[in-house]
């Protein structure tokens, strides 16, 4: 039975992701360990600061698996959240598993938390960055309703492989933040069609920044993860040049604004 | 001074009979618009503990009812029940921790 991936809780993806039963979480709810700063700002806090950590096995391999819950906050990135995705990156380096899955979801920087939730997204990418360098495939899927924008968007595009569905939505900044900076003319957030042929999954698999599109289900972003564990793709200048080259050409066949 | 930006917090407990089997502590909802989160734990106590957070002030009276009709319903003992709320409503309260409930084994 197809079990939509965006419906689910971040918590229920990772059940069914992974082996059965095998999901072991490091720094659970009943640790506590919830963000300083919101109770200040008269906002409740997560037992978990909306994200899941730890160590599963997937199809009997033994990988890292992570997960943003975009029902709170919109997934975004806190001083609790981002250093528990960066202490979990980290013992990757030690652990060496076959590979780090990431489910992102969210917003970018939850905007109460501003600085520490900028410094925390910096020092992901430098954490993936340092997992990419010691051959452990990071594989980010991206199929939440929240999408992926903002921080964690860079996040993403640092990884190895991206898996992406028609329902998820990947870019920097989002339909409403580009609306408020440079006005409806320029884009307009509630042109539903604009904002999927912009950031939606088709049009990101498309365009070569996902290496895959599969359907909006859990058994097929898992069939995905599979199939990118075991297979690094080292940042070598070369492949930085063929980027470059990459992003060059799709810039030489934009029509420009007048 | 009241800070109306503030977390209230508040605190009930039960005498209970129904002591479930031991379990690893129970996470259900999210915390988020309209919706919340219950945490149920162990507790080393014969009481059915119940601590709330909620972004939404001055329904503590709503709380004392909702949380009174689920200690009759389940009259747990050895429990601490922790909710963190960003504004769900008494209905939705109550069907999550009867949710949490539900993935406890408890003795009959």
């Amino acid at each position: 039975m197809n079990i939509s991936y965006a419906e689910c809780t971040a918590r229920e993806r990772l059940a069914r992701l992974c082996d059965t039963d095998s999901f072991h979480e490091w720094l659970p709810p009943s640790e506590r360990l919830t963000s300083p700063h919101l109770a200040q700002l008269g906002v409740p806090s997560s037992f978990d600061d909306g994200v899941v950590i730890g160590r599963a096995q997937l199809d009997g391999h033994t990988v890292f698996v992570g997960a943003q819950e975009g029902g709170f906050m919109g997934g975004g990135v806190g001083e609790v959240h981002g250093a528990k995705l960066v202490g979990w990156l980290r013992r990757a380096l030690r652990e060496r598993p076959a590979g780090v899955v990431l489910l992102a979801e969210s917003g970018g920087v939850r905007l109460h938390e501003a600085n520490a939730g900028l410094i925390a997204v910096s020092e992901v990418m430098r954490a993936v960055l340092d997992v990419r360098a010691a051959g452990i495939p990071v594989i980010v899927l991206i199929g939440g309703a929240n999408g992926c924008f903002g921080g964690m968007g860079l996040v993403a595009r640092c990884a190895d492989h991206l898996v992406i569905s028609e329902t998820g939505r990947l870019a920097m900044s989002g339909p409403e933040v580009i609306e408020a900076s440079h006005g409806v003319d320029e884009f307009d957030s509630r042109d539903r069609a604009l904002v999927w042929r912009t950031t939606g999954g088709r049009h990101r698999a498309e365009s070569g920044d996902c290496d895959r599109l599969v359907d909006d289900d859990v058994a097929a972003f898992r069939a995905a993860a599979i199939d990118s564990l075991n297979a690094s793709q080292p940042l070598t200048m070369a492949s930085l040049e063929a980027e470059h080259a990459l992003l060059a050409a799709r810039l030489a066949t934009t029509p420009l604004h007048p | 001074m009241t800070n109306s930006t503030s977390i209230e917090s508040m605190h009930f407990e039960f005498d209970g009979h129904r002591h479930p089997a031991a379990f690893t502590p129970v996470l259900v909802g999210v915390v988020g618009s309209g919706n919340l989160e219950v945490m149920v734990e162990p507790a080393a106590h014969d009481r059915c503990s119940v601590g709330i957070e909620t972004s939404a002030r001055g329904f503590e009276a709503i709380w004392a009812a909702v949380v009174r009709d689920f200690h009759e319903r389940h009259h747990l003992a050895g429990v601490t029940v922790s909710v963190n709320d960003m504004g769900a409503t008494p209905a939705v309260v109550s069907l999550r921790l009867d949710q949490a409930v539900a993935g406890l084994k408890v003795a009959p």
